[in-house]
């Protein structure tokens, strides 16, 4: 029964990996950018709920009305600004971008924030559960983000597959310079995927900051986590994502369940098998354009 | 009326230079084919119309405006639109979904996705297949289409019978007429000199990125056009 709680659990830690994840899936996907900028982008909109919730007094979640817009813009200007920039001198140059970005920003937190550990209050939802039987229960708030992570999964697939905007995107991604011969301004179809993505890890952040305690350098934990979590799914593509988070979040469970210390390290292990076994993931993208 | 005027053009790829002071004029409703052997400088051309190749010297000049600066996703909404060598069909995209992101600028006009279909009745067949499984025919039949569901005043047809079989090629230019029809002017690049006559009113024939003949497609002669052709 205890394995089964941690599978559970797992499973729903499984789901805020994904939403942390999600954008930067969608930006290799669609642009072979590889955002190291993306977990400090989390914890940006972690303090920026903060900041709402204590000084506007904004209750947690009707944050995420702002954050998110707010959120977007700051992915569009970044990609408007930056990486459209680096993109054309292709290769390493976007990348180096983003690591910059994130140490800048690292500290531009550090600086206004110090490095003392905030969390965003949401009051009791944070705390309350389901009880499932004597030994099982679920909480709310861990449930919650695993809805809001695979609906955010599923809205990107369909954006992706239903709308004018999300058949750019892909064409672009297939075939940048015949995508443009049909009149598709990849600037701003670039721009477009990196605000959505940017958006993502905004709502994604919000939940972090409601979920644990995080300071300027908590990005470097959950770049990571969200790194292994695209890689286990498979780059490219978003339900792969989806089962890359689900499968770190029941390691790291499982591995807190074999010993309390060993939760973090299962989920690299599994990461690095996958790495040595099946280095396309388990949802690698069909077709590789 | 002049649709499109291309104004003695320079063009260079590095240091090599591809066409020289070249000039081309295409009629509204008009079909020019572009002939000439490998290496003559027609793709080019073709790309430099597109906007994919800024010339060095000369201009380009699109319904009275000068587009010769303007990039090639500006210039589809005008009215322009490519079908490129090697045909760049999306892979990951379904054949409909190719063809309606050949409909991205939703320029206005007769064709669209039935239109397509009814004209090339072997993309309708393969309208749920992914771009990356089809053969080289249905790719060029499907980037035909994708070109034409941008509702194009001018269509590029850039090397339309390369490597394709010759019933394929029979297939694809028996839909043209059609296009033709609907008031398109088509400006076609060949190396199959036969097809070209067969379809064009004017043909003009390059040669190391000069032009050295020119004139209605019924009033030149196979010793004019061969010589033209091979430079002899």
């Amino acid at each position: 029964m205890e394995w089964l709680n941690a599978i559970l659990q797992g499973t729903l830690l499984g789901g805020l990996y994904a939403l942390l994840a999600a954008g930067l899936s969608l930006m290799f996907g669609v642009m072979r950018i590889v955002n190291l900028a993306h977990g400090v982008l989390a914890v940006l909109a972690a303090y920026l709920g903060v900041i709402l919730t204590t000084a506007f007094h904004i209750p947690a979640f009707a944050t995420l009305v702002i954050v998110v817009p707010l959120m977007f813009g700051v992915g569009w200007l970044i990609q408007m600004g930056l990486l459209n920039l680096s993109i054309v001198r292709g290769g390493l140059a976007p990348i180096l971008v983003t690591f910059g970005l994130a140490v800048v920003l690292t500290n531009l937190l550090q600086e206004v924030f110090t490095a003392d550990f905030r969390s965003i209050q949401a009051g009791s939802i944070a705390t309350d559960s389901i009880q499932i039987n004597d030994q099982i229960s679920i909480g709310v708030f861990p449930l919650l983000t695993f809805v809001v992570g695979v609906l955010v999964i599923i809205a990107l697939q369909v954006f992706l597959s239903r709308t004018r905007s999300g058949r750019a995107m892909r064409a672009s991604s297939d075939d940048k310079d015949a995508a443009q011969l049909m009149g598709i301004d990849n600037r701003r179809i670039y721009a477009l995927a990196t605000g959505i993505a940017i958006a993502t890890v905004g709502l994604a952040g919000v939940f972090l900051g409601i979920r644990t305690q995080f300071s300027p350098t908590y990005g470097d934990v959950t770049l990571i986590f969200a790194f292994e979590a695209v890689i286990i799914g498979g780059l490219g593509s978003l339900w792969g994502t989806l089962l890359g988070g689900v499968v770190l979040g029941i390691a790291q469970a499982v591995g807190a369940q074999v010993n309390p210390a060993y939760g973090v390290l299962f989920g690299h292990l599994v990461f690095l098998a996958i790495l040595a076994f099946r280095p396309t993931g388990l949802l690698p993208k069909a077709v590789n354009a | 009326m002049t649709l499109l005027h291309v104004d003695a053009v320079d063009v260079h790829y590095g240091d090599f230079q591809a066409l020289f002071t070249l000039s081309l004029s295409l009629e509204e409703g008009q079909t020019l084919a572009v002939i000439g052997a490998n290496g003559a400088g027609k793709s080019t051309l073709m790309k430099t119309i597109a906007g994919l190749m800024v010339p060095s010297q000369g201009s380009v000049t699109f319904d009275g405006r000068d587009v010769t600066r303007l990039p090639s996703h500006r210039r589809v909404p005008l009215g322009i639109a490519l079908t490129p060598e090697g045909r760049r069909i999306f892979p990951s995209l379904t054949v409909e979904e190719n063809l309606m992101v050949g409909a991205h600028v939703k320029r206005k006009g007769p064709w669209n996705l039935e239109a397509v279909y009814e004209a090339f009745p072997l993309v309708a067949d393969r309208r749920d297949r992914l771009g990356f499984n089809l053969s080289g025919g249905e790719q060029q039949a499907v980037a035909i289409g994708r070109a034409l569901m941008s509702n194009p005043r001018v269509l590029l047809l850039d090397e339309v019978s390369l490597g394709l079989a010759p019933v394929v090629i029979e297939d694809i230019y028996a839909a043209l007429p059609r296009i033709m029809e609907q008031g398109t002017t088509v400006l076609l690049v060949e190396q199959d000199v036969n097809h070209a006559l067969k379809v064009a009113s004017r043909v003009q024939c390059l040669l190391e990125g000069r032009t050295v003949l020119e004139g209605p497609a019924d009033a030149l002669t196979r010793d004019q056009i061969a010589s033209a052709y091979f430079g002899i």
